[in-house]
């Protein structure tokens, strides 16, 4: 479902977080918001869930989100966040029937159905073994899988995920991104990333949204977005940009001469 | 292909557990109602509770004073006791659940603080005050002293109802605030300080039916939502801002819990004054034991408090006896080496 942004200005403790950012994410597209440290980048993607008040509008599928009950909310965009809180002592398969939450009426309980989505999830990302396991022992790796089992449980239309691939190994980045880019594919999901690396965003994202001090530096296709002069303004960073497979852009850093 | 009968079981109140709950706190029971300073028959008690059952009539042989030391004094305290422990780790589970913090009490918001000024007031000023001049102070402070600190945490809290960590700050604030008045109040009249000192000192000695049936309808209505709530505060184990992109009222969740559970704590206090521990160890006990799930930790916590303060009881009226110990003295004596004991059993099992 098309995800569309407009306008969207949020002030935390009365200091402008974002201003007038505007989003339009195509219904089974990626976008990847980038953009230097506290650019705004958590605080758009808290917006898109509807967890932040402020002015503009947010919609999915024209609906207005922050006019939803938090529930019906939760049944269109699924969120799995930067560092999530993981409960020692809860197994996996618990911690991905919590994605059910949204169907189980207040004081009601997991029906049937329910856990046979948790199970069919975990099928699917690989972590049938990992059921029992305790989220305490899980690998940096294992443990995003999870988040993202979690999400998937909620049968979304619209994933957000805030820097899927933090503190994981190059392997594993690549490994996770083919993970979400197949199930995207798969079920048609629309999908809002923030990622710092940004050859892996240029790789994999349909279109990239650059923030910089709260509002839309630049946004269009990996190639338009990353270029050597949007990363010298925006990064202080020297780069060179390379056309990789695909016309994607491929970043290099260089030492400044 | 999943294998039938290998897919992950969700975590929830097995029948072991239960029953090993449930048959701790029949024998504990069953030990209180057995002995005491009274030199009872145990057949005959036995007898005598069975002709209690309605429907069922077994002559018990005992006699008249035996009867009513059975049905007057040692079931009601027993009762209560069971009572007044089962809703103290009750309440402390749902506390710790709220505040996802395995260190919170009952107490933790004012609780204790508000008791202890609304008991200690009618002594001092109302000496003469009918018998349940103090129970009904001490729940009516305890149950202020926490709107007190709720209220207080949502004015510096930001809209959607106080954060946890707010929350918990306000409640110091407020329990030691109460604490002061309570110890300047208790100053006026020092002649009254050994009444006061006992009340604090916490104990079911003098429990009777009409103190059972006062509490048993905010018992019975806390008990069942604070029981209705372990799935809701397994969600909100993740977080406020993860719980409420699961569709979850993080705030509307805590508000219920938090009265649920201090209706239970002011229950508590009413009858038996302040009675510490429990709260907090027991929880921790059946986490140890039987898991980290609110749904398994809830129920077994009701049960296993019961059973524990029951014991604990029998053995505050029959060490010293015809002496009786303070409750509140004997469950930390008691419970602090169990709670190491058990500690080190369950090492690197369970992270807290």
């Amino acid at each position: 479902m098309t995800v569309k942004v407009a306008g969207l200005g949020v002030e935390l403790d009365r200091r402008p977080i974002l201003t007038g950012v505007d989003l339009h994410v195509p219904e089974g597209s990626w976008t990847a918001v980038i953009g230097p440290n506290g650019a705004g980048k958590s605080t758009l993607l808290r917006a898109v869930l509807g967890l932040l008040d402020g002015v503009g509008s947010v919609t999915v599928a024209g609906r207005d989100l922050r006019a939803l009950k938090a529930r019906d909310r939760a049944r269109l965009v699924a969120y799995a966040p930067q560092n999530p809180e993981l409960p020692p002592g809860m197994s996996v398969f618990d911690y991905t029937l919590l994605g059910r939450a949204p169907y189980i009426p207040y004081l009601g309980r997991e029906s049937v159905r329910d856990r046979t989505i948790a199970s069919d999830v975990l099928e699917r990302l690989h972590l049938t073994s990992f059921a029992g396991r305790d989220l305490a022992h899980l690998s940096g790796g294992e443990r995003q899988r999870v988040v993202l089992a979690r999400a998937l449980a909620q049968q979304s239309p619209v994933l957000v995920l805030d820097e899927p691939t933090t503190a994981l190994d190059i392997g594993h980045q690549q490994q996770v991104m083919e993970l979400i880019d197949a199930l995207r594919l798969a079920d048609g999901l629309t999908i809002v990333t923030t990622l710092h690396d940004l050859t892996l965003a240029g790789q994999y994202a349909d279109a990239l949204v650059l923030l910089a001090q709260g509002r839309v530096a630049a946004a269009g296709t990996p190639a338009e977005v990353l270029t050597r002069a949007t990363i010298a303004r925006h990064f202080a960073a020297n780069v060179r940009v390379t056309t990789g497979a695909g016309g994607r852009p491929v970043l290099s850093l260089e030492r400044p001469c | 292909m999943r294998k039938p009968g290998t897919a992950a079981v969700p975590a929830r109140l097995r029948p072991l557990p239960l029953a090993v709950a449930c048959a701790a706190l029949a024998v504990s029971v069953l030990a209180g109602l057995l002995s005491g300073a009274a030199d009872l028959p145990a057949g005959g008690v036995l007898k005598a509770l069975l002709d209690l059952v309605p429907g069922v009539d077994v002559e018990s042989g005992l006699s008249l004073i035996e009867w009513n030391v059975l049905v007057e004094l040692r079931l009601p305290r027993v009762l209560m006791g069971a009572l007044v422990g089962g809703l103290l780790a009750l309440a402390g589970a749902g506390y710790q659940g709220v505040f996802r913090n395995p260190l919170a009490d009952p107490y933790l918001l004012g609780a204790a603080a508000g008791a202890g000024v609304g008991a200690t007031l009618v002594i001092v000023t109302l000496p003469a005050a009918p018998e349940f001049g103090v129970p009904l102070a001490a729940f009516v402070g305890a149950l202020g002293g926490v709107l007190l600190a709720y209220t207080l945490g949502s004015m510096a809290g930001r809209g959607n109802g106080p954060g946890a960590a707010t929350l918990v700050l306000a409640g110091v604030a407020v329990s030691s605030f109460l604490a002061a008045v309570q110890t300047f109040l208790q100053q006026l009249k020092v002649q009254e300080l050994e009444r006061i000192y006992s009340w604090i000192l916490g104990g079911v000695g003098a429990a009777d039916w009409r103190g059972l049936a006062m509490i048993a309808p905010y018992a019975l209505v806390s008990t069942l939502v604070l029981l209705a709530h372990g799935r809701l505060l397994d969600v909100l184990a993740v977080g406020d801002e993860e719980a409420s992109a699961l569709g979850l009222s993080a705030a509307r969740v805590r508000l219920v819990v938090l009265v649920a559970a201090s209706l239970a704590t002011a229950c508590a206090v009413a009858v038996s004054g302040l009675i510490g521990f429990v709260g907090i160890v027991v929880p921790h006990v059946v986490r140890r034991l039987a898991g980290g799930s609110y749904r398994v930790v809830l129920p077994l916590s009701l049960l296993a408090g019961a059973a524990f303060l029951t014991l604990v009881d029998l053995l505050a009226r029959t060490v010293v006896a015809p002496g009786e110990l303070p409750l509140g003295v004997v469950t930390a004596f008691i419970g602090a080496p169990f709670f190491v004991m058990v500690l080190r059993a369950t090492r690197g099992q369970v992270r807290t």
